[in-house]
């Protein structure tokens, strides 16, 4: 069989990164032939595509602790919880820091067979009781959130306290500390058996529908299916509407002006402070930013990934652009009454096209199934992504500071270059030399081993991860893989084409996933930090690897969205349809061939972009 | 002259009761225009005004005198007391009624049209279309491209006589009708002078997908892509949120023209610079599928319809319907249902998990 894709081994090494392979988990590599050749062959035959979604850019080797959570968590459901028959778990390589994945059919047709009483069982229980368990998970979560929130990351004395001696604890602070990470190593992972304890059960269910619509429509875009399952009140949307609630407010209060001026929170509060009703708002404010303001500026998959409550210069700029909005008479609510209109009249319209009883019976069961599971599928990115996530970083901030402290890292944002274990491991050398009153080893080793890390993740940044590698099977049937990624032969093939271009600035014109109907023309601002976000001006058209929920206030300003990655039920492709505006998703590359400035045309009903 | 039955009636006051006084055809126009549809404009000629014109100038008893004693299988004695007739009927005056209010609609259809003398397509609108043998109704004639009232008036008459054919009046001998009892009105419409024309189908014709339109096209007349002389351009419309999502633009190398000599279409070249762009522009693209849907809804099934782009006529009152069909070869399918009765959402999922997504 041939393939348009590179083979797993032929990929280019980057020259100056050899040895980059000790940064990551050793189960990672490709192996070489001769080292292992079954191994060897099995990846030569199987299908991996970046993840490109999650991951925009290479993995640090800290943050790297996610990938391997969702490695083992939605695998273990797949195999051995759920049971699920053509399919086992999803298999991970890492090539330059960026992360392939491969799902793992399973092949033998009996085993299948054996599987199939296993998942109606199992999965039947799950969509049977879906609201009681997503009850359960929700506190399950929220405990976990709250543990963490209280997890206290022990500083080491110069003496203990004198408690120790009193109490007779028999316990130092260096004890506690290795004990403290553990645990918030184990709460991270610990999230994210939660994060796909349904997520794949409910992808399944949206397949499912998606399929069934198009199975009776041929022609039916997929977001018209999806349209048919918008409009749900999710709390993805909770922090902007937190936003618009302050701006409406300061509103309210007289306090427009001041709130609009004053983007820093502590210039803002003593302003405030003299203010009539100022400590009104500020209270509100303050009342916002726990939870809602827990949300990440990018994926939340990276440490760098900072959060509203991190910088609050963000959802302060954000709160003073509605502000503005309203005092020019626009109205900034989401236009929830008008898409959920929309949503019945379409989904009513399709309805009355199928011609048979039956059908429309079946039509009726998967759309309740597929609005079912929907709040979940779009809630558990809240509590994960960027709850859990936001705090957590800092969490490892606080260890950071106290290895900073001691001389291992000559900088807090060091420890990004280290594996989990091997934080572990620096830990122990600061507590054994801290208790024995000695200098740690790391003092030396981990800086000159940081500084070269650094280099090589400069390195890998500026490469260019092919979209997918392998051999292309016939057919891909884990539903994560299918809804998240929207791998279609279409894009692929058009992104295995774009891959072969040596200048995409040449490219006039392309395609990705129809994700939000609608036409659009305007100028392009390509963003792929949350800064350039900030330079985003009314009516330009948003170009992003990909975009996350704490993006939302540029939604009110855009006249469109085009995205690298997703498939029509990512992020940008939900907001756009919520918003009403035009966007295209999951183009491959749009970020290298648009450039800031140009006037681009954008069709999300077709999938369209045109350079003009 | 009862005085009561108006002579000339507009399209738009034509409805499907009215069958006896202005024909199937006009009736059927009207009703679509008040369904919203857009048809090329024009005026019925009706059954009174060809009653008054017959039995004011002794036409019709001279017809009972003409026709005594030939049988009805005698050609050769049909075709000569038709010739006599036909020429009677064809240098017959009309009233001065008559031609004034005929040359009253045509002067305002070619001031709608913003034309000085609007070309028009002149043909019979007979009111017994709805007899079985719809040959019958074939017989009379159709002139295409007609200019000026006198030639409206000429081409009126001529349509009247068709009725006289030595075939119809045999037919009506056969059949035991009186020829009397025979009424006919005439149609006079504004002929689309299409800048673009195609088909349009209320359904996909590839896959049978309900929810879709699918509009082909070319330049000029309809006829290069109802004949498949050309490669058109093909558009497919959601039917539901009314967007194109999808457009296949073709080489089109020929077209169809006005010959207005020969008063009939004729074939030319698309110049080089048109031949590869798109024939239709999106917003009307819309409005055709606009228009299919409500002419779908109008019959109550996928049809297959007839289309053109007025050059003629302002933008945004241009895109007119020149014929609507019931679609027959995915509506007369037996649908089975994919569901199995009593399946489960269960079921369905462990069975689109299996089949999987193809790459």
């Amino acid at each position: 069989m041939t393939s348009k894709f590179p083979s797993p081994h032929d990929v280019e090494k980057i020259p100056g990164t050899e040895g980059w392979e000790r940064m990551y988990p050793y189960q990672y590599q490709f192996v070489e032939e001769d080292d292992d050749p079954e191994r060897h062959q099995y990846e030569k035959d199987a299908f991996w595509f970046y993840d490109g979604l999650h991951y925009p850019e290479p993995i640090y080797p800290f943050d790297f602790i996610w990938d391997e959570a969702w490695f083992l968590a939605l695998s273990q459901n797949n195999t051995r919880v759920f049971s699920l028959p053509p399919v086992n778990g999803i298999d991970h390589r890492n090539i330059n820091g960026y992360p392939y994945i491969a799902t793992v059919p399973v092949k033998d047709p009996e085993e299948v067979g054996a599987r199939v009483e296993h998942f109606m069982e199992r999965a039947g229980y799950y969509y049977e009781n879906w609201n009681d368990l997503e009850a359960k998970w929700e506190v399950k979560m929220k405990g976990i959130i709250g543990e963490l929130e209280n997890l206290k990351i022990p500083g080491l004395p110069e003496l203990e306290d004198i408690s120790a001696v009193k109490e007779g604890t028999g316990e130092s602070s260096g004890f506690h500390l290795l004990q403290a990470y553990d645990k918030l190593i184990d709460l991270g992972i610990q999230c994210w058996q939660y994060h796909f304890e349904f997520l794949n059960l409910g992808y399944a269910s949206y397949v499912t529908f998606m399929d069934f619509a198009q199975n009776m429509f041929p022609d039916i875009p997929a977001q018209r299916v999806t349209q048919m399952i918008s409009g749900i009140d999710v709390i993805m949307y909770r922090p902007d509407e937190e936003l618009k609630k302050l701006a409406k407010l300061a509103i309210e209060l007289g306090l427009a002006e001041q709130v609009k001026a004053n983007k820093n929170i502590d210039t803002l509060r003593s302003v405030l402070g003299e203010a009539n009703g100022g400590s009104k708002w500020l209270a509100a404010f303050e009342e916002a930013r726990h939870p809602w303001f827990n949300v990440s500026t990018g994926t939340g998959w990276y440490h760098h990934d900072k959060s509203w409550n991190d910088d609050l210069t963000i959802p302060l700029g954000s709160i003073g652009d509605y502000i503005a909005k309203i005092q020019k008479g626009d109205s900034i609510d989401r236009p929830l009454a008008e898409v959920q209109k929309q949503r019945d009249e379409i989904t009513a319209e399709y309805r009355a096209l199928i011609t048979t009883d039956e059908d429309r019976a079946t039509f009726d069961q998967l759309l309740g199934t597929a609005k079912l599971v929907f709040p979940y599928v779009e809630n558990h990115l809240f509590y994960v992504e960027h709850w859990f996530h936001s705090v957590f970083w800092n969490k490892v901030r606080e260890v950071s500071t106290l290895l900073t402290g001691h001389g291992i890292f000559e900088d807090v944002e060091d420890v990004w270059y280290l594996k989990r274990s091997e934080v572990k491991d620096a830990i122990w050398d600061m507590v054994t030399a801290w208790a024995t009153g000695v200098k740690p080893r790391g003092q030396k080793t981990w800086p000159r081993e940081i500084a070269w890390r650094k280099g090589v993740m400069e390195k890998f940044k500026a490469w260019s991860p092919p979209p997918a590698i392998g051999t292309k099977p016939e057919v891909i049937q884990d539903p994560f893989a299918i809804v998240l990624w929207g791998v279609t032969n279409e894009s692929l093939n058009s992104w295995a084409e774009l891959a072969g271009n040596d200048d995409p600035t040449s490219i006039k014109s392309f395609t990705g996933f129809a994700g939000s109907p609608g036409k659009a023309r305007g100028k392009a601002r390509v963003c792929r930090t949350v800064a350039e976000v900030a330079e985003l001006e009314d009516g330009e058209i948003l170009v992003a690897p990909t975009t996350s929920p704490s993006w939302a206030p540029v939604f009110s300003k855009i006249g469109a969205c085009v995205t690298d990655v997703g498939g029509v039920m990512s992020h940008a492709a939900i907001v756009c349809r919520e918003y009403g505006m035009p966007a295209v998703v999951g183009t491959g590359h749009a970020t290298k061939i648009i450039q800031t400035g140009q006037m681009i045309e954008v069709d999300g009903t077709t999938g369209e972009i045109n350079i003009v | 002259m009862s005085g009561t039955e108006p002579l000339v009636v507009w399209f738009e006051n034509c409805r499907n009761d009215m069958v006896e006084e202005v024909g199937g055809k006009c009736a059927s126009l009207g009703e679509l225009i008040n369904a919203g549809i857009r048809v090329p404009p024009g005026f019925a000629i009706t059954s009174a005004a060809y009653r008054h014109f017959m039995e004011g100038n002794k036409v019709l008893s001279q017809v009972d005198d003409i026709l005594k004693g030939i049988a009805e299988n005698d050609i050769a004695s049909l075709e000569k007391a038709s010739e006599i007739i036909r020429t009677e009927i064809e240098k017959t005056e009309f009233s001065i009624e008559l031609e004034d209010q005929v040359a009253e609609f045509y002067r305002k259809l070619s001031i709608n049209s913003y034309l000085p003398a609007a070309p028009v397509a002149v043909r019979s609108s007979a009111t017994a279309e709805d007899l079985p043998d719809a040959s019958f109704a074939g017989q009379q004639d159709t002139f295409l491209w007609v200019r000026g009232v006198d030639n409206v008036l000429a081409r009126t008459r001529e349509c009247i006589s068709s009725l006289f054919t030595g075939r119809a009046i045999g037919y009506r001998m056969k059949m035991g009708f009186d020829h009397k009892d025979v009424g006919l009105c005439v149609g006079v419409q504004k002929m689309a002078n299409s800048f673009t024309a195609g088909v349009m189908f209320t359904l996909n014709p590839s896959n049978g997908d309900r929810s879709s339109i699918v509009i082909d096209s070319n330049w000029g007349f309809g006829e290069s892509v109802v004949s498949g002389e050309v490669t058109p351009d093909q558009f497919l419309v959601n039917k539901i949120s009314m967007e194109v999502i999808k457009r296949t633009i073709s080489d089109k190398e020929m077209l169809y023209t006005v010959d207005h000599v020969n008063q009939k279409s004729k074939k030319s070249k698309v110049p080089e610079e048109r031949r590869k762009i798109q024939s239709v522009v999106d917003e009307e693209l819309i409005e055709l599928a606009r228009m299919g849907k409500l002419i779908e809804q109008h019959y109550g099934r996928p049809m297959d319809i007839e289309w053109a782009i007025d050059k003629d006529m302002p933008e945004g009152g241009n895109i007119f319907i020149l014929q609507a069909r019931p679609e027959t070869v995915w509506a007369d399918k037996k649908i089975e249902p994919i569901s199995k009765p009593g399946s489960t959402a269960m079921d369905h999922i462990l069975k689109t998990m299996m089949t999987g997504k193809k790459l």
